[in-house]
């Protein structure tokens, strides 16, 4: 079974963001109020064969943790759609 | 016989001729190691060079890690043969393990180009051997991810045990603790983000880096 799966990778808490600081400081020029704590991150998709969801969740995982994030700086978590 | 040096290229390298030069300017044999090489028996050193490994795609040295050159470094380190990380040879470098923490993109989130004021800050690793501490370096810097990072037990750990080995005088890309450059727990692996092969002589604006180049060349054996 082909499982669509969804890969966010984000900056751990505690680790400075200049590009999300940079966005923040920006918003109020362009009339947005009330708007913090945003975080920049990136996102990927991919498609896993598995035999299960929890297969395809912890093929994704892995993959995430060993390629796709940087652990000392991010974390990566994943979402899965069946396909 | 002078002491072979092995400067590695995977594609996106763009420093291995500056370095190469540089180094044998010095008095070593070099050549070149294409990232596909998995037999590095001859040399006595390695030096990953400054680039784009990769295209920097993902992360600056996030794919090269897993390049098949990078066992036999892995193993040439483990080993205590000297292995040099030249900027994005130091991100390749935490990329693989070999050095703890990370290089995170500079804080002001520009590409930085420019000649900085460093300060060695332990002798206790192959390329500052022949340097003193606190003695003042100028070499430049050319990076966009060049802010070293990690939690603060590595930190505390490289602190104490004396593997911060340069740090800059006036932090350019928002390093924690100003480093510029550490080394492994044994000395022999070394990354820095100021590139030495680019102050090797005067006409290139500044000679600071052959200290560093000379006391990598200073821990390798003369072969008779």
């Amino acid at each position: 079974m082909r499982f669509d799966a969804r890969v966010e990778v984000t900056l751990r808490d505690g680790i400075a963001d200049p590009e999300g600081a940079t966005i923040e400081r920006a918003l109020p020029a362009l009339g947005f109020e009330g708007v913090s704590h945003v975080r920049a991150g990136r996102s990927f998709r991919l498609a896993v064969d598995a035999e299960s969801e929890a297969d395809a969740r912890a093929v994704a995982q892995s993959l995430a943790d060993r390629l796709l994030a940087n652990p000392v700086l991010e974390r990566a978590t994943v979402e899965l759609v069946a396909g | 016989m002078p002491p072979t040096v092995g400067v590695v290229v995977f594609p996106g390298t763009n420093c291995e001729y500056d370095a190469m030069t540089a180094l044998q300017r010095r008095g070593a044999d070099v050549r070149p190691v294409w990232h596909h090489e998995r037999d590095l028996d001859d040399l006595d050193a390695v030096v990953l060079p400054g680039g784009f490994a990769h295209g920097d795609y993902l992360r600056p040295g996030a794919i090269a890690r897993f390049s098949p050159v990078m066992a036999a470094v892995r193993s040439l380190a483990e080993a205590g043969g000297p292995v040099i990380g030249i900027c994005n040879g130091f991100q390749v470098l935490c990329e693989a393990g070999l050095l703890p923490g990370a290089l995170q993109r500079n804080a002001g989130l520009t590409f930085l180009c420019q000649p900085v004021g460093l300060e060695v800050a332990s002798t206790g690793s192959v390329l500052t051997a022949t340097a003193s501490v606190g003695q003042h370096l100028t070499i430049p810097i050319n990076h966009f991810a060049g802010a070293y990072a990690c939690d603060d037990a590595t930190l505390a750990r490289l602190r104490r045990d004396d593997r911060v080995v340069l740090r800059y005088t006036e932090n350019p890309n928002g390093s924690v603790d100003d480093i510029a450059g550490i080394a492994n727990d044994r000395g022999n692996v070394v990354g820095l983000m100021p590139h030495p092969e680019r102050a090797s002589d005067p006409l290139l604006g500044s000679a600071d880096g052959l200290v560093l180049l000379d006391g990598l060349l200073a821990s390798l054996p003369v072969r008779v």
